[in-house]
């Protein structure tokens, strides 16, 4: 028996101590990263936005309606931003995603209102993140007892005591239910695939590093390109492998409705993954060990949760958390996926999120080349 | 002749030290060149220098009539480098390594290759176990087999028998004179005298800087060193005494014997006079090839302080 010894555990104790303080890079992160997330986090994610992007279709104009409209505007919830001027039109701004809410004020209106006849509007939400649209929505009750209080006189303001002055008719469009699974599941499989497919690919530069590969595969006449392709491809197949999964149960367990669009999201799978195992293989080349990568991959994980409107609505961030938001490529992809699934977007309405997922590719890719070591130095 | 490795003038430093500092040298097609020095010398980043690894500060030159700075990709594709450290996957068996090694390099007949360069290791049934199973001696054949496979003109070797028992060392270097017989040229780092001795020339590094060339003999003969044997009951005992003797630059035991070396005859002559009497008996002997790099090795960290 030895016993035990506190000198034993001292030595242990400094032995360690000393060998964090020689990975000063390191530990430096494991201090600051959380500080940048927490402030980045805490005063970015916001659960209940206000300031929706709303377009209007107004068909009469009438004192009513602009009442109507500035109530809208002074609830805070809705930034009237776009203006439509036939249903089609209006009902494109919803399907892109330009727009949370699309407002119709029918051309009857005033006529209505007048008459005590069932006057009514219109709002339409896009409500694939139930969480963003809800409160604007709980907002709009209070509308018809206020929004006409100061036009009604008169003989018509006796009326609008008694029963509100019109209806608001909501329709919660691509998920009606507000089914949270509906827009979580889709979403899950941007966040799975990154999660995965860049921590592989993060080590694999890392790794020949490590071991001491590196200095082997650098004496042969093989070119950066040449390595990122042949380790990047055989994780492309575990990439569409996983996709494919995914959406299969998304499909069978979960019942998420799939409109269409698989044109479009075919395409943004492939560079979904093409551009996270290339994010990969950039942090890999700017990693010193295994540890730092796992580090960098976890700083880049963490928005691509709370920032890409996975987890919060996208549009209750404010600008400068949009604008960082923008910048990643799950927020693309989250669009392009929701998009396909739920609404049934054509590759007219959802080319300028493929566009970023390909700009986001071609900038990783480069940035990844002109950072890849063919020496040692 | 033409010269295969022809640099001027390599310099590289990492951070604050200057590893390698103007560091020339030539060596001819087919020859094989022993590259020694001590350890922390510069020798490794040399080689990683001539392979186009490193890119040295400053300094000119070719390799294979291929210009360092310029062509490392070309001279890569020529040149066998096998590194200090073993550096193939360990994770993959040995058909798998130079499979690697022979796609990476486009060799036409692959499989041929591999099967024939198993059959010379003599490791065909074992050809599916694990790299990172062999033993110390196996992994080196391996990694030489490697370097080899894609018959390169020039092999650089970096202290390739560290750890590797004697046999081994023998058929490893009855290796290397059959390639060199064909043309190949190889450079060799090493801390092994016997080793050294066989190489065509020897090139010595320390401390950065080339300090001694030529062939072993030439070496010798260079130094000017005066070695004295002695003999007797317990004269080994002496060293430390005879070290600190004025002319005296070198006192070491040789089992029951003693070697005693200075550069200056007659004051050596004079440091050993007090010991010529029984039971200790005296003869001149030519300098061996250790002790000359011993003595050029403290030489050089005078000059180096």
């Amino acid at each position: 028996m030895n016993g035990f010894s506190a000198t034993r555990v001292w030595a242990v104790l400094i032995k360690e101590f000393k060998q964090l303080t020689r990975d000063r890079l390191t530990y430096a992160m494991i201090l600051a990263l959380p500080v940048i997330q927490l402030l980045l986090f805490g005063y970015a994610i916001n659960s209940e936005p206000r300031h929706l992007p709303t377009a209007v279709l107004v068909q009469e104009d009438s004192v009513f309606a602009r009442s109507i409209l500035t109530s809208l505007k002074n609830s805070a919830y809705f930034d009237l931003v776009a203006q439509a001027h036939t249903p089609t039109e209006l009902d494109a701004m919803i399907r892109r995603g330009d727009v949370q809410f699309a407002i119709t004020i029918p051309g009857d209106f005033t006529r209505r209102v007048a008459r005590g006849d069932k006057a009514q509007i219109l709002v339409e939400a896009d409500a694939t993140d139930p969480s963003a649209t809800g409160s604007a929505v709980a907002a709009l009750s209070a509308l018809p007892s206020q929004a006409l209080a100061a036009d009604l006189k008169g003989a018509l303001a006796a009326k609008g005591r008694s029963q509100p002055a019109f209806e608001v008719v909501v329709h919660r469009r691509y998920n009606p239910e507000a089914v949270t699974a509906y827009n979580i599941v889709p979403g899950l499989l941007g966040v799975i695939l990154s999660m995965t497919l860049v921590m592989m690919t993060s080590l694999s530069v890392t790794r020949e590093t490590e071991r001491g590969t590196m200095e082997s595969l650098l004496a042969t006449p093989v070119e950066p390109i040449e390595v990122m392709i042949g380790k990047l491809a055989p994780y492309v197949l575990v990439g569409v492998a996983q996709a494919v999964i995914i959406l299969a149960i998304a499909k069978l367990l979960f019942h998420v409705p799939m409109m269409g669009g698989w044109i479009g999201l075919t395409l943004g799978v492939t560079l979904f993954i093409v551009g996270s195992l290339a994010l990969g293989f950039l942090i890999s080349t700017a990693a010193r060990s295994q540890l730092q990568a796992m580090q960098m991959s976890f700083f880049y994980i963490m928005p691509s949760l709370l920032l890409s409107g996975f987890m919060f609505p996208f549009r209750g961030m404010p600008a400068w958390a949009q604008a960082i938001g923008q910048m990643i490529p799950v927020t693309h992809f989250l669009r392009v996926v929701r998009g396909a699934l739920l609404k049934g977007q054509s590759l007219s309405d959802m080319w300028r999120e493929l566009l970023a997922l390909l700009a986001f590719v071609c900038v990783v890719t480069a940035l990844a080349m002109a950072r890849y070591r063919r020496t040692l130095d | 002749m033409t010269l295969a490795i022809d640099v001027h003038g390599l310099n590289k430093s990492f951070g604050d030290k200057h590893v390698v500092q103007d560091v020339s040298i030539q060596v001819e097609h087919g020859r094989i060149c022993g590259f020694l020095g001590p350890n922390g010398s510069g020798k490794t980043t040399t080689l990683r220098m001539l392979c186009g690894l490193l890119t040295p500060d400053s300094g000119a030159g070719t390799c294979l009539d291929l210009d360092i700075i310029g062509q490392a990709n070309a001279i890569k594709r020529q040149t066998g480098y096998m590194t200090q450290k073993f550096s193939l996957y360990e994770d993959l068996t040995l058909e798998e390594n130079l499979m690697f090694s022979a796609r990476v390099h486009e060799l036409d007949h692959r499989k041929d290759r591999v099967i024939h360069a198993l059959k010379r290791l003599g490791l065909v049934e074992r050809r599916g176990q694990l790299a990172g199973t062999l033993s110390g001696g196996w992994k080196q054949r391996l990694a030489h087999a490697t370097a080899t496979l894609h018959e390169p003109k020039l092999l650089l070797l970096d202290e390739p028998t560290a750890g590797v028992d004697p046999k081994a060392r023998r058929t490893f270097w009855d290796e290397i004179h059959a390639l060199s017989a064909e043309g190949l040229t190889v450079l060799v780092s090493t801390h092994y005298m016997d080793e050294a001795e066989r190489c065509h020339e020897i090139a010595y590094i320390a401390y950065g800087r080339l300090i001694a060339r030529g062939t072993a003999d030439q070496v010798v003969a260079r130094s000017n060193l005066v070695t004295f044997n002695g003999e007797g009951p317990g004269i080994d005992r002496l060293s430390g005494e005879l070290a600190a003797r004025p002319g005296v630059e070198m006192a070491a035991p040789f089992g029951a014997a003693l070697h005693v070396s200075g550069s200056d005859r007659a004051a050596l002559e004079a440091a050993i006079a007090p010991y010529r009497r029984e039971p200790f008996r005296w003869t001149e002997v030519d300098p061996t090839l250790e002790d000359v790099f011993i003595q050029l090795m403290e030489g050089a960290e005078d000059n180096f302080r």
